[in-house]
């Protein structure tokens, strides 16, 4: 099972991460009470899913803009985003524009490929949690948050920039 | 210029640290090469034909003496003995090895000086005006603008893994000489009818595969407004960008494909959330940026020399190196300089280890210590004065750092191409020493007066060639080194992209193909006529048919 870190330590994971292109039959099917969805399949099946009295977070891939969500990104807990590639940079924005456009406070969770030296940057974007694979290692990863103690600019985690406060 | 305080040094210190321990982690085997590849390239390293190669940050061309010396000393320990000018007025240096990297970047911290953001899909060193804070049709000081972007800019945690790379200019000055209309980002400070200071913001300018000049998103940009602007921009870039084709992931493609309107409007509705927040620029950080950037302690002067006077007239060379070489200053008694690093049989803007030192000596004596790199490749000594231009002069003559040839044909731009790099398709460095060789004649490069000729070993247009008055361009036909020429490109304030004359030309035709071209233009230009309006006035048409008659 991937691991998820959080607050900058390894913490249990309970949520089930539904694969892309899954049918809604399987998800369905499934014994789990945290379900990690993928967005269009909730944009889609909304009305049955929450029959199901399980606890849903959604994923976006790095195509799905968190636009596409038509209701409040609050009412749900975890808000994931998908990295394809370490190499496509999208979801930074995307977590930047959640927090501070849709003022989601819920769990920001960053998934897909992500590397040891991103970690600071995601965090600096709104990211509150990673979720890796099970055999990434965790003190290497831990160790990504402290590259740099200062940044020049205003971010989610940091709204004041540099230049108001030096 | 801007002094590093301890946040600035501290930021400088982790990035160090943590590059060494990415290059360590990297030669362990604990990163692979694709995943190294982006952190190398967001601290200035290139893997080339030959050897790495290390592209050093000079933030907007703007280097003290103390940092040129600095340099001298890389380029003795660390490399062969010589580095190289950018067309985006950065140093580069060819031959250092990766291992010994952390402790070359530890070497740099040491003068402030870094390779952070040099390369990679991220937003590159911000370029600007060589004359700025000198030039006598100054409308703002572009420096404290550039350094402003220059810190919002650096470790932007959101802009770090953008489509592709990302290059911001900025021009406080009646003439453009920073080529900022084929920049990403475009910024043209003006004031308002109230006296207000502002920005004209343009976008989507490139050069590259597909050459575009940028297009107004922005009539005036009121100050404040800058960086959560800049914001907006990049935001929409990052997200609308494309990602699934290299050669159409600049924002330039993006721009095109929306329509400059459409685009305009995502920035705005994205800048509403970020307008007037905390990213919005304070009088105190600007008054703050501006403090580094005074006057430097001029001297009252006279703005004629009885000996300068005298040497013009006495020494013919002199005379040359002084018209072509030497601008006029804002401050009575002042001149800007120009060393033209072009000359023959050297490559276009190397400099050696010596040079370096001689002229990080001649700033000391002469220009208060600084010094600036030109997006042209050469080197400017802002506030000399005019009184020591003769002394200068002859100073440089014994270093080879004399050659008059600032604007003419020879002053050519050129990208270090095959020799150097690995995306090269062609050669450039053999084409520019060609065309120096057959046009070798001080008198001759006079008469035909001011032009540009700018040479790129490929598509990727470091050499700039889509804005030179005449562009060369090395393609590759079935193995084979062929070279396009483009005519009527101009980086300005009226740019524009040069035409392709016509069918390719192998290496050796293309000295007589310049020599063709010039020959139109001498024969058909009118009074005073640069090389350039002339081509306008009589398109391309002239042109073609003198070269491919020859040619077939």
């Amino acid at each position: 099972m991937p691991k998820l870190i959080k607050d900058a330590q390894v913490i249990s994971n309970n949520w089930h991460l539904v694969e892309a292109d899954t049918g809604i039959d399987e998800v369905l099917s499934l014994n789990a009470d945290k379900l990690l969805i993928p967005v269009n399949l909730w944009l889609e099946h909304k009305a049955q899913l929450k029959e199901t009295g399980a606890e849903f977070g959604l994923w976006f891939d790095s195509s799905q803009s968190p636009d596409l969500l038509d209701e409040d990104a609050n009412n749900f807990p975890l808000i994931a985003l998908n990295y394809p590639s370490f190499r496509d940079g999208r979801a930074y924005s995307y977590a930047a524009i959640l927090r501070q456009q849709a003022k989601y406070e819920g769990d920001l969770c960053a998934i897909g490929e992500i590397l040891r030296d991103q970690l600071s940057y995601m965090l600096s974007c709104g990211f509150s949690s990673f979720l890796v694979p099970d055999d990434a290692d965790e003190a290497l990863l831990l160790s990504g948050f402290h590259d740099f103690s200062e940044n020049y600019q205003s971010t989610v985690l940091k709204p004041v920039p540099l230049f108001r406060r030096r | 210029m801007y002094i590093y305080d301890d946040y600035d040094h501290k930021m400088l210190e982790e990035r160090i640290i943590q590059f060494r321990d990415q290059t360590q982690r990297f030669l362990a085997g604990l990163i692979t090469p694709e995943q190294f590849l982006p952190l190398r390239l967001q601290n200035g390293l290139y893997i080339q034909r030959l050897a790495p190669m290390l592209r050093v940050a000079v933030p907007y061309g703007l280097l003290s003496s103390t940092q040129l010396r600095k340099l001298a000393s890389i380029s003795r320990d660390y490399d062969k003995g010589y580095a190289h000018l950018s067309t985006r007025q950065n140093v580069q240096f060819n031959w250092p090895k990766l291992e010994q990297l952390p402790d070359l970047l530890e070497e740099l911290a040491e003068v402030s000086m870094h390779a952070i953001q040099t390369s990679g899909n991220c937003i590159r060193n911000t370029t600007t005006d060589q004359f700025a804070g000198s030039s006598p049709n100054e409308i703002e000081d572009s420096r404290p603008w550039c350094e402003i972007i220059r810190q919002w800019s650096t470790f932007h945690p959101e802009f770090a893994y953008l489509p592709r790379k990302f290059k911001i200019a900025v021009c406080g000055t009646e003439v453009d000489q920073a080529a900022t209309q084929v920049h990403d980002i475009g910024l043209y400070i003006l004031k308002n009818d109230k006296g207000e200071l502002g920005f004209k913001v343009l976008v989507g300018g490139g050069l590259g595969r597909t050459p575009h000049i940028g297009q107004v998103i922005c009539d005036f940009l009121p100050w404040r407004h800058l960086l959560t602007y800049l914001d907006a921009i990049m935001r929409i870039y990052n997200m609308e960008g494309r990602r699934d084709n290299k050669f159409k992931a600049r924002i330039k493609i993006l721009v095109k494909e929306l329509g400059i309107d459409l685009f305009r409007e995502k920035v705005e509705a994205q800048w509403l959330f970020g307008k007037d927040g905390e990213a919005t620029l304070t009088e105190a950080e600007v008054a703050r940026c501006k403090s580094y950037f005074t006057s430097p302690a001029y001297e009252e002067l006279s703005d004629e020399d009885e000996v300068i006077s005298t040497a013009l007239k006495s020494d013919l060379l002199f005379q040359h190196w002084y018209e072509r070489n030497v601008a006029q200053h804002k401050v009575s008694g002042y001149r800007i300089l120009t060393l033209c690093m072009k000359e023959t049989g050297v490559a276009p803007g190397d400099i050696t280890d010596r040079q370096m030192e001689f002229v990080a000596d001649l700033a000391d004596r002469y220009s208060f210590s600084e010094l600036r790199v030109t997006h042209e490749q050469n080197l400017t000594l802002a506030d000399v004065r005019l009184k020591d231009l003769y002394e200068i002069y002859k100073a440089c003559k014994t270093e080879s750092l004399a050659t008059p040839y600032l604007g003419l044909l020879n002053d050519i731009i050129c990208c270090p191409g095959g020799d150097f790099c690995s995306l090269a398709n062609a050669k450039s460095i053999p084409i520019a020493e060609a065309i120096q060789r057959r046009f070798d004649d001080f008198d001759r490069l006079q008469e035909i007066g001011d032009i540009s000729l700018n040479i790129s070993g490929c598509m990727n247009a470091c050499g700039h060639h889509h804005v030179g008055n005449i562009g060369i361009l090395g393609v590759d036909k079935k193995g084979e080194e062929f070279y396009q020429i483009t005519l009527g490109g101009d980086a300005g304030r009226e740019a524009k992209i040069g035409k392709v004359l016509g069918p390719s030309f192998a290496q050796e035709k293309i000295p007589d193909v310049i020599e063709q071209v010039i020959q139109i233009y001498l024969s058909e230009r009118q009074d005073q006529e640069k090389f350039i309006d002339t081509y306008q006035r009589l398109g391309i048409e002239p042109f073609k048919e003198k070269v491919y008659a020859k040619a077939d």
